[in-house]
């Protein structure tokens, strides 16, 4: 154990202080619109913060040069320094939306030359905002079960069919998409991942309104979408290997124990501040028990995520210890949100536009939209089957369909 | 940063691990449980030649000269093997005591006798550990200890004790001096029986400097090693219930191919995850991060016991009626587990002291 930053590592963190103190002013704010409705692309101001970072190497570090990145070695405690000094300034990471967390990842490692020269940099640049067509109303947790179709025509594909909790698909530039295009193939083996703009003709975006009364969700219907055949990613019927490389992207994305800390942070705060009868809640000994055991869960999610640094750092392969990180991550987030509105009492069920408590109704935001984080992403119950069957090595569920 | 176990830990861990596992069966540890002894001697001794009672006593002294992190290495092994020899007490508690509080005659006259492993200390403060029950006091005065230490720990096979006074003095006292009476309680666990030692003018001596600071420090080790030894119980546990769920059948299939047991065990498994980082850190944190040290051990010990409950009984459930036997023996890492819980503070009273600590006052209940 040495938990002090080697030389290198002090001085890069002194470099990302003085970039932060030099620069803060340049950045957009963090707000609860975040989880609103977004206008149909970033803001000037957003797309040059996140240019500036990429410029930088602090976001996007090691994408290579020629695809627009900064091209630095990959070094995850240079990576966990950046994302710890932002948050320490209250500053808003990089972006980490869907194009920069997960296509990006999967073209660098599937994508063809030209699909990389021509999509890496506008993503990253916050320029091409990018949704995920995956679900599919009869496709949820048991994905490889997708119908929607893709027959060829000449030099194209035809899409026919539809999705559904696509995030953001309102707003979207472009969607990577997984489409059958081999209807012969087996369940795992005739999927194929396109990607193509959101202003193809024969997309339909339906908004779906979801518990909190903001639509981040879609429903999206495809008749006789077009898309040249050189969009697929990977190769013809290897969208299912290609696709389960980027959910684990997403796996890594969901469970931030920054985020768990931050608003840990807030709740101490308001512990102090909300008072019942003229007397602080912290008074309150069951409170303050509550307040404790998540205080303890969240300090061993942070420990374990430094644990996972120092793996990761020595090459050790993905584990059981990287599969619970979602599961805990979520359920965590929630409970602390939970507690949140406990702490608020009748003030916590205030909810949208109320002026003198906009601050404090934002718990209610927070818990519904992490109750959908608990579901997104693989399911809390399909997270057990993954800490069961890979990390334990358990039996697997008997599987219906052939494949 | 490096968040993890160097060479020298690990092989630690590899020598420790090796012996208990080829060494301690369930024959043995029923042998101790249902005898009227708590410690296993041949196996103290094969331990001791391992370096087990000497980790934290100084080379000078013919110990190991090791810091805490080494010792809940250790304490993770005796847990996973459920190895019925004494610990907390005698080997990190009393060593932490007169390293920090002992002059250095007291030094040079127990720490080369508790290396050596020719005698164990017991340690009685619960009083100021977890609060007084049962009209337990004790008071100091010319020499002499007068009253009643309860739930002293590691002391029925003990050969001296460590005593603290309601003022959270401690005083050393040697088991067979006149005025001292040693009742042995039996635990559920039992190859850790809790004894009460009734005083009468008692010959005793003080520490040399004794300090607020240095019991603190005392029972923060201990609270550590204690959630060290039931984290590895717990894995244990995991263990077994994984590989019977995987061999047991019923309605034709391996039972841990249902759902409802295959997510009990990615539950225990997800939980018991982050539990070693929190074990790691809070040791390390002892002796390099003093500001960060108290809390550490609070929510250290609190979390673990909580999640020592749960995996428990969870594991003892997937293997069904067969778990409830004691020819399956799970019970003894159950009781091991429940234990700990109960000693140096409970969760709700760490999670009070956690909160007070951190300037959160509560009326007192």
């Amino acid at each position: 154990m040495d938990l002090a930053d080697r030389a290198e590592h002090r001085a890069f963190r002194e470099e990302v202080r003085e970039f932060i103190s030099a620069h803060r002013h340049l950045a957009p704010e963090e707000t609860a619109d975040s989880y609103r409705l977004l206008p149909r692309s970033y803001s000037e101001k957003v797309r040059k913060w996140q240019s500036l970072l990429v410029d930088r190497g602090y976001a996007s570090r090691t994408v290579p040069k020629s695809y627009g990145g900064f091209g630095a070695e990959p070094d995850i405690l240079k990576t966990k320094i950046i994302t710890d000094e932002f948050f320490r300034a209250g500053l808003p990471p990089a972006l980490y939306n869907q194009g920069v967390s997960m296509l990006v990842p999967t073209l660098l490692e599937h994508g063809s030359e030209e699909q990389k020269k021509k999509w890496i940099e506008p993503t990253i640049r916050a320029e091409v905002f990018w949704c995920q067509g995956y679900s599919e109303p009869g496709a949820g947790s048991d994905l490889a079960s997708l119908q929607t179709r893709a027959h060829e025509d000449g030099d194209d594909f035809v899409i026919n069919g539809s999705k559904i909790w696509t995030s953001s698909a309102h707003i979207a530039d472009m969607i990577f998409c997984l489409v059958r295009t081999e209807t012969e193939a087996g369940k795992y083996d005739g999927i194929s991942y396109l990607i193509f703009s959101m202003d193809t003709p024969g997309i339909e975006v339906r908004p779906l309104q979801t518990m909190t009364g903001h639509p981040s969700f879609n429903e999206v219907f495809f008749t006789d979408v077009r898309v040249p055949k050189s969009q697929v990613v990977g190769g013809r019927g290897k969208g299912w290997k290609i696709a389960n490389s980027t959910l684990a992207h997403e796996r890594g994305m969901l469970a931030n124990t920054n985020h768990a800390a931050g608003r840990l942070q807030k709740i101490a705060g308001m512990l102090k501040s909300e008072t019942l009868n003229g007397r602080p809640l912290f008074e309150n000994a069951i409170m303050m028990d509550r307040f404790i055991r998540l205080q303890a869960r969240v300090q061993a999610l942070r420990l374990h995520e430094m644990r996972l640094v120092t793996e990761a750092v020595a090459g050790k392969p993905r584990n059981i210890a990287d599969m619970v990180c979602k599961l805990l991550g979520c359920e965590l987030n929630h409970q602390i949100d939970a507690f949140a509105i406990d702490i608020l009492g009748e003030i916590g069920v205030l909810y949208d536009g109320v002026p003198s408590v906009h601050h404090d109704s934002i718990w209610q935001q927070f818990y519904m939209y992490d109750l959908g984080l608990i579901i997104g992403g693989g399911t809390a119950q399909i997270q057990k089957n993954i800490i069961a069957e890979r990390g334990l090595d358990m039996p697997r569920e008997p599987k219906s369909a052939k494949g | 940063m490096f968040f993890g176990l160097s060479e020298e830990q690990l092989l630690i861990q590899e020598s420790f691990r090796g012996h208990l596992t080829r060494s301690v069966d369930l024959d043995r540890i029923r042998k101790t449980a249902n005898s009227e002894r708590a410690t296993d001697r041949a196996l103290w001794n094969e331990l001791t030649t391992l370096g087990l009672p000497g980790l934290l006593i100084s080379e000078d002294f013919g110990g190991s000269g090791l810091q805490l992190i080494d010792a809940a290495i250790v304490a993770i092994e005796l847990g996973r093997s459920m190895a019925p020899v004494p610990f907390a007490a005698t080997s990190i508690m009393a060593p932490l005591a007169l390293n920090l509080a002992g002059s250095p005659a007291q030094q040079a006259e127990w720490l080369p006798r508790l290396a050596a492993g020719d005698m164990t200390l017991g340690i009685a403060l619960a009083d100021i550990a977890s609060g007084a029950r049962r009209r337990s006091s004790v008071i100091y005065n010319n020499n002499r200890l007068n009253g009643k230490a309860c739930f002293a720990l590691d002391a029925a096979d003990a050969d001296a004790f460590l005593i603290a006074d309601t003022d959270g003095r401690l005083y050393l006292l040697r088991a067979d001096a006149p005025g001292v009476t040693r009742d042995i309680l039996p635990s559920i666990d039992g190859t850790r029986p809790l004894c009460t030692l009734h005083l009468e003018n008692a010959d005793a001596e003080p520490l040399a400097e004794n300090s607020p600071e240095a019991i603190e420090a005392i029972i923060r080790a201990g609270r550590i090693i204690l959630a060290a030894e039931s984290f590895g119980a717990s894995e244990e546990l995991l263990d077994r219930a994984v590989a019977y769920a995987k061999e047991r059948n019923q309605f034709g299939r391996a039972i841990g191919s249902f759902q409802a047991i295959k997510h009990l065990c990615a539950e225990m498994a997800a939980e018991l995850q982050p539990c070693q980082s929190l074990v790691w850190y809070a040791a390390y944190a002892f002796d390099h991060l003093p500001e960060d040290a108290s809390l550490s051990a609070l929510l250290t010990k609190s979390h673990m016991d909580e999640v020592g409950r749960f995996v428990s009984r969870s594991a003892i459930e997937v293997h069904g009626g067969m778990g409830y036997t004691d020819l399956m023996g799970l019970h003894f890492w159950f009781k091991r587990i429940g234990f700990n819980r109960a000693q140096l503070g409970g969760p709700e009273s760490l999670r009070a002291a956690a909160a007070r600590l951190q300037g959160f006052v509560t009326p007192a209940a």
